[in-house]
């Protein structure tokens, strides 16, 4: 009933817009609101993901039979592959998804919600199609910041640390590139925003109650979209990468 | 004009409104009396929409409002205006932008002509120097009154309050009741009042139904009510001590 619902819910969401150039208005608003401002946790958090990667990889490869360019193109496969995109996907689903929900149950229980219905706004689409566009083109961009801050984070902790040299890092980075990964980590990355954003909205569109349901509505949103990013992970890792 | 006809609403099995039939006038304040969970935001939310109702008619002058689909009720949305218990004004809007939001939404005005109706509607709910100010460093009068600017900003032509005095003080609502009235009459509107204050039915109550379990008990005016023979409503209009003397005393 739940997954009917939600459908039923995106079909509002993606029906026409009463006036475009205030949804445009409001995109603009949410790349600020939703993008820009998850860009510091993101940065610090790849940072700091990039220089473990390496101190791990180093540690595990402490066999002089290894060159030590590898440490380098571990970490750099594992931020490509696994961490810019999947792991900074639960992140956002932390911050973004508990915003939107509380946010929109929010509006549900003081009834803001309803006086946009009498307006006659789609209150759907007006409050939840600048969120998805908004996270479907910036949510690329964060991937890509945590890609470059990750690798970054890496060749810190590897020169600082005496692991492995600066040149060698750098030789491991770009050592036997497969371009596709970027776009493998792309296409999770707008897969992941569209699920964060859609699900936490749902659970935010139908509470009932007040702000305690709203509470355990932002925390469902979590729960339910880290949950649907981990499935799609596997699926979509098995389709793109296969 | 509103008329309900034979309206029916339950949720998961209970029954809320039960064939309540009434007309609403245009150019009257109307107003629907009751106590808490008797079934008056039920029926409210049923008239514009908010709640699908499970049977009976809801008609806007010559319109079948709720056999109508979301799209072919924009017309009639468009004429209407809602204040809510809580205000329900946007959290991230200023004062007067919210006012402005229904006409940036469903107008084609010019910046200028829009700052001009804002300002128009604030002033006329005595909001002075407050424009800027958010919802949250409004007190709860002034969020009354803004809602109201905002609910009248398209000028319409159904105007619906659910327990708009609800949490002043009498002052206060006294000032909210009149301007209502005041509104009602000036723009000529059909005007559907919820509430439980007596001083509001009193001060107001130019058409009252009062609904008890979810049943249309008693229909007139604030003349009328004081000399009803229906047990409830009398139960409900001299509930306080005072009222209570006052009766005794008449009689």
């Amino acid at each position: 009933m739940q997954i009917g619902l939600y459908f039923l819910l995106l079909k509002k969401v993606f029906s026409k817009p009463e006036k475009p150039s205030i949804y445009y208005r409001q995109t603009i608003k949410e790349f600020v609101y939703l993008g820009l401002n998850s860009i510091g946790i993101l940065s610090i958090i790849s940072f700091f993901m990039g220089a473990v990667i390496t101190l791990q990889t180093a540690y595990n490869m402490e066999n002089p039979i290894y060159p030590t360019y590898l440490i380098g193109l571990g970490c750099r496969d594992s931020i490509i592959l696994e961490f810019s995109s999947t792991v900074a996907a639960l992140i956002l689903a932390g911050k973004v998804g508990s915003n939107i929900a509380s946010e929109i149950g929010t509006m549900r229980v003081t009834e803001q919600i309803d006086a946009l219905e009498i307006m006659g706004v789609n209150s759907a689409s007006y409050l939840i199609l600048p969120k998805i566009i908004a996270t479907l083109i910036f949510n690329p961009i964060l991937t890509l910041i945590c890609i470059i801050v990750g690798i970054f984070g890496g060749w810190i902790a590897g020169t600082l640390s005496g692991v492995i040299t600066s040149e060698n890092f750098i030789y491991g980075i770009q050592y036997a590139f497969i371009p596709y990964y970027i776009t493998y980590s792309l296409i999770k990355t707008v897969f992941f925003a569209f699920i964060i954003t859609s699900v936490s909205a749902f659970q935010g569109y139908y509470v009932d109650g007040g702000s305690l349901e709203v509470g355990q509505a932002s925390t469902k949103a979590v729960v339910y979209s880290s949950v649907v990013i981990l499935l799609f992970n596997v699926i979509l890792t098995q389709l793109l990468l296969s | 004009m509103i008329s309900v006809k034979n309206l029916n609403k339950s949720f998961n099995g209970k029954s809320v409104l039960n064939d309540i039939s009434v007309t609403f006038e245009t150019g009257k304040t109307n107003l629907i009396i009751g106590r808490s969970g008797s079934g008056k935001t039920v029926l409210l939310k049923s008239i514009v929409g908010l709640h699908e109702v499970d049977s009976g008619e809801i008609w806007f002058e010559d319109t079948l409002f709720n056999k109508l689909d979301f799209k072919d009720r924009k017309d009639i949305r468009s004429e209407m205006g809602m204040l809510f218990q809580g205000s329900a004004l946007f959290d991230s809007l200023t004062a007067e932008q919210n006012v402005r939001f229904p006409l940036d939404m469903f107008t084609d005005k010019s910046p200028e002509e829009k700052n001009e109706r804002v300002n128009f509607c604030l002033n006329r709910v005595n909001i002075i120097n407050a424009n800027k100010l958010f919802p949250a460093e409004l007190s709860g009068g002034m969020k009354k009154r803004v809602a109201i600017a905002r609910a009248i900003s398209l000028n319409p032509k159904y105007l619906f309050c659910d327990e708009p005095n609800s949490g002043l003080d009498p002052i206060t609502a006294i000032l909210i009741d009149e301007l209502i009235k005041e509104l009602t009459e000036e723009y000529s509107m059909t005007t559907i009042v919820n509430t439980h204050d007596m001083n509001s039915v009193m001060e107001i109550g130019e058409k009252i139904i009062f609904i008890s379990d979810g049943i249309k008990c008693w229909e007139g005016n604030k003349n009328e009510i004081l000399h009803s023979d229906c047990g409830t409503l009398n139960d409900f209009v001299f509930a306080n001590s005072l009222a209570k003397k006052l009766r005794t005393t008449n009689k």
